[in-house]
């Protein structure tokens, strides 16, 4: 059967088909969407954890205890999940397992650009590199054959445009696998020096054979027809390249690239004249190519960051620009990501913007967005769940300052919280930090598009779970000074922070407040009635113009400049009610249905 | 010959099910079909695109600039952002519905006044309020399948039975309000 999929979607068909039993991620994109899809099949136990060091791990167990396991992630959640990820390819699987690693060159959604095949490589795990939705599900299927049948864990490296590209996938049924046999073995997954040492060595035989592998597979191919012009490409470039270079040069299309298939790669550059290599992020085939003596073209030419679509490799390689229409463009506005109309994060950032001599610690998420216009309220951002303890090691600095005056106000979601920020947090009460720590709760993982978590009582499956109390949490960390807030009450939000700056011990403000975009569980609909079912409107009458209800940047506010009033958009109005506390003169008002 | 459709807007605006619903129509009547799009942080009412790209056989899943056969905007601001990726002989499609974007509303910027002026000046340019149309029908969320029916009448894939595709994707309730709203779309357009 056809069906046109998403890469992410064709990775959990393949999964389903492969028979597999377990699979364990945290939302990131582009990889969000596999074990979204995993956790339609009712086959498969499928779960989020709350982070990718945990999904591994929990995929690493029920492969050991015999069962085809998956783990998916965001490029840089396979930095969180390195420490297992290295030790994995030394003891090897019993039941078969597939990491997928889905990076983002260009970065659309991430905050760096790593090419995360150096990885397959470091800690020496096998790897393919699908170019479409097709390769996706017929790698998954490959991956899992080769998993148990080499006694190695296997890499899938994803890019964007195969994560959210569609294309066609011809599909199959699926395959139920027995989970095999467990047998304790300690020389195997007891990794101390003696064993581990051993395990080293075999891992090196294990590569050996890959190798040989790598020579063989149809997923490493040719298509002569050209001894002039040769292209060696992997993942989605090989389609790009096709369109530059047409169906007339030879191409060595790479889909397994470690370990790589030097005979293969000598024997294709022995048949060409020249050798172009369209790769994206870095130059990791092309050394390769390097290193086997062959001179070729590659990113001395082409850029060594964004994607290589064909109007990039174009212009790259042959100074070639596109036709396009000349036209005035000089109107066009920028149109970056904003907080959302009705957004729990507003009301705080609109506060937290105004302080002065405080310095913004933020994380990962929509609050990210708190960095820009209006509110210029985050001072920095690297990592997840890393607000915390970069705080903390500002403040710490901060005090040892003359005067004193900066102190630090740390913020992260929930879900980030419950990521890494707890173990951050556990730093902030061990060292006695006097930083201000806000978990702006609200109630989801927001910014990849609303998954469960383990704040919301709600799983993968959309069965009910144990839900963590995320206030009790704190207590029990140790956290002695806490305030549980609505953020949209802007004097609620301004008393606490008042109250908590001129503290000299660690406190937590949590904002509970649903994401405005979240579908209610009955839960939320007990402990927030009413919210979002009504919306606010301007009353003219009383409007006096003076543009104080913009200041908190909502999307659904604009300014009727001929009349010289503030007008409020009642599609996107969900009625937080902050922009009317802004209003001196009480001119935004419920509406009336 | 390859077929590059852009669809262009603002995040929540429903390019994505259109897109969906061009591109399972494409499939059944048999075409190699891929589309691209961006998920993620630029949902959240920053600029969107879907590229769709249809033909014998498609190698790459996203439209390079001056490759565009049609450029839907579903905003208008969007339209005059995008108009580099349409071909110099191709199809603007232009929703008349302006979304300041924060800047805009911030007062650092302002709405560009002539934006369907310039774009009338260099190609083929087909302006309709999709918007109001959605309205007039009731629901002023199915612009995005009033804006469809414009591909649909200005690509020429009206052969292809897209009530059986519609009924698919949509909810049973809503089918008869898509139906209408695709009808309005390739009405509107006369090439």
């Amino acid at each position: 059967m056809k069906y046109l999929l998403t890469g992410d979607e064709a990775i959990a068909r393949g999964a389903y088909e492969a028979g597999v039993h377990f699979a364990s991620a945290y939302p990131g994109t582009p990889s969000t969407e596999i074990l979204e899809n995993l956790a339609k099949y009712e086959e498969i136990c499928a779960e989020w954890a709350p982070n990718e060091k945990v999904a591994l791990e929990s995929a690493i167990g029920a492969s050991i205890a015999g069962g085809r396991a998956m783990a998916s992630m965001k490029h840089v959640g396979l930095n969180v999940a390195a420490d297992p990820f290295f030790t994995f390819a030394y003891t090897g699987v019993n039941g078969g397992a597939v990491i997928i690693s889905a990076d983002e060159p260009g970065q659309h959604s991430a905050q760096n650009e790593q090419d995360n095949r150096n990885y397959a490589k470091s800690a020496k795990i096998p790897m393919f590199e699908p170019a479409n939705s097709q390769e996706c599900r017929d790698m998954v299927l490959e991956s899992y054959k080769l998993s148990e049948e080499y006694d190695t864990p296997i890499m899938i490296r994803m890019t964007t445009r195969v994560c959210h590209g569609k294309s066609i996938v011809e599909c199959g049924e699926r395959q139920e696998v027995a989970i095999r046999e467990y047998v304790k073995d300690a020389k195997k997954y007891v990794c101390v020096p003696a064993n581990a040492k051993v395990l080293r060595r075999n891992l090196e035989l294990k590569l050996a054979k890959l190798k040989k592998y790598s020579e063989t597979t149809p997923f490493n191919f040719e298509e002569i027809k050209s001894d002039k012009v040769g292209v060696i490409a992997s993942g989605p470039c090989y389609h790009y390249a096709k369109e530059v270079f047409g169906e007339d040069a030879s191409y060595l299309k790479l889909g397994f690239t470690f370990p790589m298939p030097d005979d293969k790669i000598r024997a294709f550059c022995q048949k060409v004249e020249k050798v172009y290599i369209v790769e994206e992020n870095d130059p990791y085939i092309e050394e390769r190519v390097r290193y086997l003596g062959f001179n070729c073209y590659g990113k001395d030419l082409l850029p060594k960051y964004g994607e290589m679509t064909p109007d990039v490799i174009k212009k790259g390689f042959f100074g070639e620009e596109p036709a396009v229409i000349a036209y005035d463009e000089s109107a066009v506005v920028g149109r970056p990501p904003t907080l959302c109309a009705g957004c729990p994060h507003r009301g705080f950032f609109y506060e937290l913007g105004k302080r002065k001599n405080v310095m913004i610690s933020g994380d990962i998420g929509c609050y990210t967005l708190g960095f820009a216009k209006p509110y210029n309220a985050l001072d920095s951002c690297i990592c997840m769940g890393a607000s915390f303890s970069i705080g903390h090691g500002a403040q710490q600095v901060f005090n040892m300052t003359e005067d004193k005056k900066m102190r630090v106000v740390s913020v992260l979601g929930d879900s980030t919280f419950l990521h890494t920020g707890m173990n951050s947090l556990v730093d902030v009460i061990y060292n006695n930090s006097n930083t201000v720590s806000v978990i702006l709760d609200n109630r989801i993982t927001g910014m990849t598009g609303h998954q469960e978590n383990p704040g919301t009582g709600y799983n993968a499956k959309g069965s009910e779970a144990n839900m963590i109390d995320i206030e009790a949490l704190v207590k029990a960390i140790g956290i002695k000074h806490i305030r549980t807030i609505n953020p949209n009450n802007l004097k609620e939000v301004s008393d606490a922070l008042d109250e908590f700056l001129a503290l000299d011990e660690p406190s937590v403000i949590i904002t509970k407040w649903p994401c405005a975009l979240k579908k209610f569980s009955k839960e939320d609909k007990e402990e927030f009635p009413g919210a979002f079912t009504k919306k606010m409107a301007v009353n003219r009458d009383k409007c006096i113009g003076c543009k104080m209800c913009m200041k908190c940047g909502c999307p659904a506010i604009s300014f009727d400049a001929e009349n010289k009033k503030a007008v409020i958009d009642g599609i996107q109005c969900v009625g937080c009610g902050v922009c009317s506390q802004l209003c001196p003169k009480d001119a935004i008002e419920w509406k009336e249905d | 010959m390859t077929k590059n459709v852009l669809l262009v807007g603002v995040g929540g605006q429903g390019t994505i099910l259109a897109a969906k619903i061009l591109t399972q129509g494409l499939l059944e009547a048999g075409y190699d079909v891929k589309m691209s799009e961006i998920h993620g942080m630029s949902q959240r009412g920053g600029s969107v695109s879907s590229h769709v790209r249809y033909g014998e056989k498609v190698e790459s899943s996203t439209i390079e600039p001056g490759a565009a056969d049609i450029l839907v905007s579903f905003e208008k601001m969007e339209a005059l952002r995008e108009l580099k990726f349409l071909k110099p002989d191709g199809i603007a499609v232009v929703n008349e519905h302006e979304m300041p974007s924060m800047p805009i509303l911030t007062g650092d910027a302002v709405y560009p006044k002539d934006a369907v002026e310039e774009i009338k000046k260099h190609v083929k340019t087909i302006v309709l309020n999709a918007t109001q149309m959605a309205l007039d029908l009731g629901n002023g969320k199915v612009a995005n399948i009033v804006l469809l029916g414009t591909i649909i009448k200005a690509m020429k894939l009206e052969s292809i039975d897209w009530e059986s595709i519609v009924k698919k994707q949509v909810k049973p309730a809503f089918v008869d309000l898509n139906l209408k709203a695709l009808r309005c779309g390739m009405d509107a357009v006369n090439l």
